[in-house]
């Protein structure tokens, strides 16, 4: 469904992406695991085209994206939430759905989309016409997961959902990961928390200083001594 | 005249002249906040939007047209000025320059403009034939009303558009956050271009409020319209659209008063001559109290 092949990525003089290639197979959860400043962002902007790589191809459903202007690529049927959810915080999250919504051109299907992601998230429907900057982390974590389904995709890139949130928050956040991928949606994941994200990935990849270290089974990485030792901190 | 009915006057007359500036400053606002660039151009968009009124009116007349219609002809002239100003002089600096290089490109368009309108259309003044021919009302000159309402009904439309079309949200996305508008398959460079053509559209109104009034065209007349309307702009809140519209009618309003009461209030000892240094102190006052402008909050970001 998605492939990455020999990508490389510099910043200036940084060499930041050193020849990662990654498969992401239709219905799966994969994880991409590592470090901070491993490089993981790195790869989902390219892939989404908010950067743009040196080298080395990226497919999706046969579609060059390196080609593809990224406000085309959503269209595509991939959606990006961002580290740090990005929510518009100026805007209400009525208006964060819409824009989330923005690739579809008809306002009935717009209408549809909204009242399914309230389905999936009460919160949000409780505070649609709340100023998106006003809600809690875990909410805009809702927020920006939300949005990115509003324009019906078939793969969804995550990057850091956990990220500041509580233990129970996190505990949420996943279940509804899970939830989306028993939906049929395709998830890219990528995760400081290996544990969390190996429990519920089916594959996985290690990314050191910009390169694939390790590659495999999830369950099976859980098992491996190196990545037990670096990752989940046992 | 008694000393209420000259005081209204005034206030009308600054509500006039301030609504003109408020649909100049809601131009540099509105591209402020997507791009964070102060457009010194901007101001001779307006005398983009002259010349285009100069040039059509006599055509509509001579069409048996009303003179008014040929603002349709300026809003289209300025909103592609505008656009070809941002794609060819700002986009190519902001994608590889900083901050000050898109700065200086702006002074430099400004310039631009106003010396190509020399070398085309000569430095002499030009008389603009009549546009309006309102009669009295109440007194006071119906085209003040008719320049009134006309700032009103743009105001509230704008308003309108950028709170509830989905144009005019991807706007405000695009303001926000370029990266975030991008993942939902905004075209950024789009809404961009869209902004400047709205902006500048809104320069050609503004044209056809001030020519209505004053009847005369020059290269130069953009640079000190312009120069009030960034005063308005930065007093209500640069980057805020409901702050340059507040801001504007208060610097008519202000400039307006201190031309009629400066003089008697200071024995003589301050002319109105020095209306406009004392527009220009209001905004150093103001923002020496509040430096985000009346309009503007520091509202801290949840991380």
């Amino acid at each position: 469904m998605l492939s990455i092949k020999d990508l490389h990525v510099h910043y200036g003089a940084i060499h930041a992406i050193k020849g990662v290639s990654l498969e992401v197979n239709d219905g799966e959860i994969v994880s991409l695991i590592g470090a901070n400043g491993a490089g993981k962002t790195t790869i989902l902007h390219t892939v989404s085209g908010l950067v743009r790589a040196t080298s080395g191809t990226i497919t999706y459903d046969g579609v060059n994206l390196r080609a593809t202007a990224p406000n085309k690529i959503v269209s595509l049927g991939m959606a990006h939430v961002p580290e740090g959810r990005h929510v518009f915080s100026r805007m209400t999250v009525q208006e964060n759905l819409r824009m989330g919504a923005y690739s579809l051109s008809n306002p009935e299907q717009v209408k549809q989309n909204i009242e399914r992601v309230f389905k999936s998230f009460p919160r949000l429907k409780e505070r649609a016409r709340q100023i998106a900057g006003t809600l809690s982390g875990g909410e805009q974590q809702m927020l920006a997961t939300g949005r990115a389904l509003m324009a019906d995709p078939k793969i969804l890139l995550m990057d850091e959902p956990s990220m500041g949130l509580s233990p129970i928050l996190v505990k949420e956040i996943f279940r509804i990961i899970e939830t989306l991928h028993a939906k049929g949606i395709t998830i890219l994941l990528v995760e400081q928390n290996a544990k969390v994200a190996l429990s519920i990935s089916s594959r996985a990849y290690v990314l050191e200083t910009g390169s694939i270290a390790m590659a495999g089974n999830a369950a099976e990485l859980m098992e491996d001594d190196r990545v037990r030792k670096a990752y989940l901190g046992v | 005249m008694d000393g209420l009915t000259l005081f209204i006057q005034q206030i009308i007359n600054g509500l006039r002249v301030g609504s003109v500036y408020a649909l100049i400053a809601l131009g540099y606002t509105m591209v402020y906040g997507i791009i964070r660039l102060i457009n010194f151009a901007h101001g001779d968009f307006i005398m983009v939007g002259a010349y285009a009124l100069f040039f059509t009116v006599p055509l509509m007349i001579a069409a048996g047209m009303p003179a008014w219609m040929a603002v349709f002809v300026a809003i289209i002239v300025c909103a592609i000025t505008g656009v070809l100003v941002e794609k060819l002089a700002y986009r190519p600096v902001r994608a590889k320059g900083t901050n000050m290089s898109a700065l200086i490109t702006a002074i430099a368009m400004s310039l631009f403009l106003e010396n190509l309108a020399q070398t085309l259309f000569g430095a002499s003044p030009k008389q603009v034939k009549t546009i309006f021919d309102l009669p009295m009302i109440f007194g006071f000159s119906g085209n003040t009303f008719l320049t009134i309402a006309i700032g009103v009904v743009v105001m509230v439309g704008h308003s309108l558009f950028v709170k509830y079309t989905k144009a005019g949200q991807a706007m405000r996305a695009v303001s926000e956050d370029k990266s975030a508008s991008k993942l939902m398959g905004i075209n950024v460079n789009g809404i961009i271009a869209l902004t400047f053509a709205i902006g500048s559209g809104l320069a050609a109104i503004a044209s056809l409020m001030y020519v209505a009034q004053y009847n005369q065209v020059t290269n130069m007349m953009g640079s000190m319209l312009g120069l009030k309307a960034f005063v308005a702009a930065v007093l209500g809140g640069i980057g805020i659209i409901p702050g340059a519209m507040l801001g504007g009618l208060v610097i008519g309003i202000v400039e307006s008063l201190s031309k009629a009461y400066i003089a008697p209030l200071t024995g003589g000892l301050i002319t109105s001559a020095f209306s406009d240094a004392i527009v220009f102190s209001i905004l150093i006052v103001v923002l020496l109290v509040k430096p985000a402008g009346i309009m503007g909050k520091n509202i801290g970001e949840k991380v």
